[in-house]
This record gives C-alpha cells, sequence and structure tokens, in this order.
C-alpha cells in the first residue's frame, strides 16, 4: 500500500472515531447514538485492516472481520433491542450545562493529546500519531458514564471506553493473538448481554432507568 | 500431571453443564459443592507434584501451574466447600431455580480456576472478566429490589475496571517489542524484564494494578464492593467476599513481580501503601457506624485486602508467605461468616444490626461460631489471621515502611473497636422473644466448625504448609 494512501486511511478511520465520539456527548437521541457506535465499530474495523494490510499480517484480516461483527452489528443490534424493550428513545435531561458537557469533552481531547505524548516515543509512525484519539475515546466513555443519567447512555459510556481501550491497545502492541481477541470480543459481548438485561429488570422493578436514582444502598 | 490440569478445568465446567441439564431438580444444588470439593483435591495433589518436581506446563505454554497457582487452587476449592456446603438451604427445595444457581456457581468455580492457572496475561484478564459475567446473576438473584441496584453497580464498575486493566495488559505487550515477538506470558516476561521497555512498563504496571485493584475491593476502587457483597445470596457472598478478591489480588501479585524485576519495587510499593492505608481508613471510618451486619462483613473483607497490599508492598519471603497464607485464613472465616449471616437473617428477618440481640441465648447455634468467627476476622489468637497480620506488620517495620505500618495498626485498631462493638451487641444480652430455639442439623453446623478449628490449628501447625508457601514465594521472583 502506498505511504500517502496509507496516512489518508488513517487519518480517516481516526477521525471518524473521535468525531462520532464527540456526536454521542452532543446528542441526546439514544437510537442516533446507537447507530453511531455502529459507525464507531465499523471506523475501528477500518483501522485494524489499515494498520495490519500494511505491516502485511494476514491475522489483522479475521481480527478486522471479528471486531466489524462484533463492535458494528452484534453490540448496536443487543442495544437497540434492550432500548425499544424499555421504549425509552432520548435521553433525561442533563445533570449539567450542554455547553458545559461538549467543553469538558474538548479538554479531554487535549488532555488525551497532552499524555500519549510520552508514550509515542520521538519519531512516531503514522499508526501511533493516532494513539491520542484512542485515549480520547478513553476519557470521552468516562465523560459520558459521569455526565448521562440513563442507563442505556452508561452502557454506550462503557462502550466508548471499550472502543478507545481497543484502539490503543491496538495501535501500541500490533494486535493480540487471534484467540485472546476472540475471548476478550466474547467477553465484552456477555458484559453487554448481562448489562442489557439488568436494564430490562431495572425498568421493570423501579419504573425508571435513571442510575441516578440508584441509591437505596448507602452507609 | 498435565491431565489433572484439564481434569480441574473440565470438572466444575461438567457440573455446570449437569446441574443446567437437570435444572428443574433441587439435588443439583449439591453438584458445586461436589466440584469445590474436587479443586481442593486436585489442588492438594497439584501442590505435593509441583513442590516435588518443578512447574507444570501444557497448552503450548498458555497454562502453567507453579507453587503460587496450585497454592491458590487449594485455597479456592477450601473456601468453596466452606461456602458452597454451608450455604446449602435448610430444605433443598426452597431455592428458586436451583439448577440454573447451581450451574452459574460452578462456572464461577471454572472462571476462577482458569484466572489462577494462565500463564498468559490476557486469558488471566478473560478469566477476570469472566468472574464478573458469571457472578452477576447471582448478585442480582438476591431478595429484593436493592440486589438489582447492587448487580448494576458491580458489572458496570468492574467492567470499566478491568478493562483498564486490559489497556495495562496492552501496553505490556507493546513494552516487550525488544525481546522480538510482542508476548504476555507471564513466565516469558519475568525471565526477560531486565530487556522490557521500562517507560511503557511502569505505566503498564501501574494501569494494570489499578484496574485489577478494583475487582480486588482496594480503595479507593472498593465502591461497589459493599452492595454486590451484601446484597449477593449467601453463598455467593461468601465466595466473592472469601475468594474472588484473593484471585483478583493473584493477578496483582503476578504483575507486581514483573514490575519489581523490570523497574524496581519502588513503583508498586507506593501503589500498595497508597491503597492498603486507604483501605484500612475507609473501613475504620464506616464499621463504627454502620447498621447492616452483611456490610459490616463486606467492610471487613475490605479491610483485610488492604492488609494484603500492605504486605504484598513490604515484599519479602516473610510478608508474602503470610499474605499466601492470610488468602486461606481470612477465606475460610468470612465464608462462613457470611454464611452465618444469611442464617441470621433468615431467622429474624432484617439486615440490621439494631434487629438482632441475644444471639448466644436465644440461639446458641448461630451466636456461638458468629463471635468466635469475628474474633478471628479482628485477628485474635489462636486463629491463623494473628499470625499472618503480625507477620505482616513486623516485615513492614523491618523493611522500611515504619510509619506506614505504625499507621496502619492505629486503623487496625479503631476497626478492631467498631466491628467488636457491633458483634457483641448482636449476640450478647437477654434473649428477644418469637426467636424460635430449635438447633440446627449437624451437617449444617459441620462445614463452618470445620472452618474454625481449621483456622485455630493452621497458626500451629503450618509446617506441612512451609514447603509450598516458599517456593510459591520464590516464584514470584524471592526474597527480594
Amino acid at each position: 500500500m502506498p505511504n500517502e494512501i496509507y496516512q489518508q486511511l488513517i487519518a480517516t478511520s481516526t477521525g471518524v472515531l473521535l468525531l462520532t465520539a464527540i456526536l454521542q456527548i452532543w446528542g441526546r437521541s439514544l437510537a442516533r447514538s446507537i447507530a453511531l457506535l455502529a459507525v464507531q465499530g465499523a471506523a475501528l474495523a477500518g483501522l485494524v485492516l489499515t494498520v495490519g494490510v500494511h505491516a502485511g499480517e494476514l491475522e489483522a484480516l479475521t481480527v478486522a472481520g471479528l471486531v466489524l461483527i462484533v463492535k458494528s452489528v452484534v453490540l448496536p443490534l443487543v442495544m437497540l433491542r434492550s432500548a425499544a424493550r424499555i421504549g425509552e428513545t432520548r435521553e433525561h435531561p442533563a445533570q449539567i450545562n450542554p455547553a458545559v458537557e461538549l467543553i469538558g469533552a474538548a479538554a479531554l481531547t487535549l488532555a488525551a493529546y497532552a499524555i500519549s505524548g510520552p508514550l509515542m516515543g520521538p519519531n512516531p509512525g503514522p499508526a501511533l500519531q493516532a494513539l491520542p484519539v484512542g485515549f480520547s475515546l478513553i476519557f470521552l466513555g468516562f465523560w459520558l458514564l459521569l455526565i448521562r443519567r440513563s442507563a442505556i447512555t452508561g452502557l454506550i459510556g462503557f462502550l466508548v471506553l471499550d472502543n478507545g481501550i481497543a484502539t490503543v491497545s491496538f495501535l501500541v502492541s500490533g494486535g493480540l493473538p487471534l484467540t485472546v481477541e476472540l475471548g476478550v470480543s466474547l467477553d465484552v459481548l456477555l458484559v453487554v448481554l448481562i448489562l442489557g438485561v439488568l436494564v430490562i429488570r431495572l425498568q421493570k422493578v423501579h419504573g425508571s432507568i435513571d442510575i441516578t436514582e440508584l441509591k437505596e444502598l448507602h452507609d | 500431571m498435565a491431565a489433572l490440569i484439564w481434569v480441574l478445568l473440565a470438572a466444575p465446567l461438567a457440573a455446570a453443564a449437569l446441574s443446567f441439564a437437570f435444572r428443574k431438580q433441587s439435588w443439583t444444588l449439591v453438584v458445586p459443592v461436589a466440584a469445590a470439593a474436587v479443586l481442593l483435591a486436585g489442588g492438594w495433589a497439584l501442590i505435593v507434584e509441583v513442590t516435588t518436581s518443578g512447574p507444570v506446563t501444557t497448552a503450548s505454554g498458555a497454562i502453567r501451574v507453579d507453587a503460587l497457582s496450585a497454592w491458590m487452587i487449594a485455597v479456592v476449592g477450601a473456601v468453596a466447600v466452606i461456602a458452597l456446603a454451608g450455604g446449602l438451604p435448610q430444605r433443598l427445595s426452597e431455592q428458586r431455580k436451583p439448577g440454573a444457581f447451581a450451574a452459574l456457581l460452578s462456572l464461577f468455580l471454572t472462571a476462577m480456576t482458569l484466572a489462577l492457572l494462565a500463564d498468559n496475561i490476557a486469558i488471566m484478564w478473560v478469566a477476570i472478566e469472566l468472574t464478573t459475567i458469571t457472578t452477576a446473576f447471582l448478585v442480582a438473584s438476591g431478595e429484593g429490589r436493592n440486589s438489582l441496584e447492587a448487580a448494576w453497580k458491580y458489572v458496570i464498575l468492574g467492567a470499566v475496571g478491568v478493562a483498564i486493566a486490559f489497556l495495562g495488559i496492552a501496553l505490556l505487550s507493546a513494552a516487550s517489542a525488544p525481546l522480538g515477538d510482542p508476548t504476555v506470558s507471564w513466565v516469558e516476561l519475568l525471565q526477560h524484564a531486565s530487556e522490557l521497555d521500562p517507560t511503557l512498563t511502569k505505566v503498564a504496571g501501574a494501569l494494570a494494578v489499578l484496574g485489577f485493584a478494583t475487582k480486588a475491593g482496594l480503595a479507593p476502587m472498593h465502591s461497589w464492593l459493599p452492595d454486590a457483597h451484601s446484597q449477593a445470596p449467601a453463598p455467593v457472598s461468601g465466595l466473592m467476599s472469601g475468594v474472588l478478591l484473593s484471585v483478583a489480588f493473584y493477578v496483582i501479585l503476578r504483575i507486581q513481580a514483573i514490575t519489581n524485576a523490570a523497574v524496581g519495587p519502588q513503583l508498586m510499593q507506593t501503589l500498595l501503601v497508597t491503597a492498603g492505608l486507604l483501605s484500612l481508613g475507609v473501613t475504620a471510618g464506616l464499621v463504627i457506624t454502620q447498621r447492616d451486619y452483611k456490610r459490616l462483613l463486606a467492610y471487613s473483607s475490605i479491610e483485610h485486602m488492604g492488609l494484603l497490599a500492605l504486605g504484598a508492598a513490604a515484599g519479602g519471603s516473610l510478608a508474602i508467605a503470610a499474605v499466601l497464607l492470610h488468602m486461606l485464613g481470612h477465606g475460610l472465616i468470612k465464608a462462613s461468616m457470611f454464611v452465618l449471616a444469611g442464617r441470621i437473617s433468615t431467622v429474624f428477618g432484617s439486615h440490621r444490626i439494631a434487629d438482632v440481640h441475644g444471639l448466644l441465648r436465644s440461639r446458641p447455634d448461630l451466636g456461638g461460631p458468629f463471635l468466635l468467627g469475628t474474633a478471628g476476622l479482628l485477628g485474635f489468637p489462636p486463629f491463623v489471621t494473628f499470625f499472618t497480620e503480625v507477620a505482616i506488620i513486623i516485615a513492614g517495620f523491618t523493611r522500611g515502611l515504619a510509619w506506614q505500618m505504625g499507621l496502619a495498626c492505629i486503623l487496625l485498631l479503631v476497626v478492631f473497636a467498631g466491628i467488636a462493638r457491633q458483634a457483641l451487641a448482636m449476640t450478647l444480652g437477654a434473649a428477644p422473644g418469637g426467636v424460635g430455639a430449635h438447633a440446627q442439623r449437624w451437617w449444617r453446623q459441620l462445614p463452618i466448625w470445620v472452618a474454625l478449628t481449621a483456622n485455630a490449628v493452621l497458626g500451629f501447625a503450618a509446617w506441612p504448609l512451609a514447603a509450598v508457601l516458599s517456593q510459591a514465594v520464590a516464584a514470584l521472583g524471592g526474597a527480594k
């Protein structure tokens, strides 16, 4: 693959990753946020494919396929199903001002660039230059978990965080062995399935899925 | 001996399949007890094998049993036998959905076994995540709507914490790039520790320990623990508090061994001392005003994990051997205490400390062991916890952690006063009316008395364990 195309493909896929995460913080529609999650998963698969093909590793094809199926198809479908069973389509009114949410997101992205410097070394290749985007996704996932009240958005936040961790780990380590990747994907899938079931039960028992109202257990 | 390793993985898995196949039958509840007994016996056999002829490797190196893994398997087996046998309901038919419950318990045992047998750190990670997955519905199966809240917090915080640990493992793999082929095999990383990239190893170790500390219940990542451990059914609480925390701590010990060899002990010592003192502090602050006796036991687990962290921070053969023995001592007592707490809440219909009093008079079959178990948790002699706690603190003093251990002693005194006051309020005093005085059947009392007796004897008769403990310490890089 020519170097120029390689660089452009990496820039595109990481750009889509960051853009989708910012849009998830901006928007309030749950269905759109889940759709963005599917796009994010596809961008991650694209990144894996680009880096893998450039390095001439055939295993990357399988890993990219796995990422595409799990993160871009299965997980969003599971989330959509949970959201539909509950009948929630929009996020609850914010705990904090929407402008503060976005300024926080921008600050976290800057922080991600600041901390990835030491890890990238003096002369990073194009792939490593994308590292800050991975860290941004991790921080933005945390941010979603913190600022939102709906349990569904909490789940989305967890998945954004997980996408960020997958991005960083792929960029720095060039991917783990396929068996491990399989185990990791299966684990994430199971966690999301379980949380999906718990959300539905929460709705049944408590009549709402507002996680700020889960405060009966305390000291 | 490789065959035995596969038996240990297959037995709990087969137990899960059997329970699920006959899920309507209430006898399936006994199946996980049998699986736990297999783990105990197999763990013991592995200890004998490994201490005489060295580590066993199988599955092209992905699975490797050294003295430390063998010891931990035996600990899991022993504590699980107590928690599961003691946690059987009075009449087996009382349990709702017995087969599914039993199958999840067996899968939970499988996940812990896999975490202990794996040499590949990424497989350890997958197994630790599986422990969250298998226990999620067990926590949610507790009575009342609060168990749902507890399960939600448990799964989301556990998953996020473990995800951060994964980042650490990926960075560790990147740090091993100078070896040629990146690897996450524990034994290879330890052998080539001096060749690892030091910056990456530091970041990786810190992130991995931070992440696994969430599962180990160390402060400040402990907030899910009192909720989950107090809302889960008794045998599940016993297993989670008694061994799951220690299994997560075992992974921290493995990571610590690598970072110590690669970049020196300073980094982990700072992290573990901070987490240990914070855990003791959190417990000291909350046990005095605690109103719920299951939460009291959960906080006591945070305290004991804090002690383990201090022991690991001190390092050296005395402290690490004490940490490993403490895992067994604390696990046995905590499993029995949660079993007793479950029975007390069945009799009194409440988790509130204020609703329970005069246990020694009204129900000596519950009050007696509850008081003895509390003494064990607080580290009274002759219980083994006394010897291990003293060993950890002495090791800390002799290895340059003087003021930290001094502070720990003060916090331990506060915890001591708090827990003792609450336990005495529950057991002493006049018998309340309306509490039936019928005693438990002998087979329900047996596991608890076995656990308490073993604890009291272990402190004086730990010499058969000396070989395995010293080899386990050596496996972690020895007495540096």
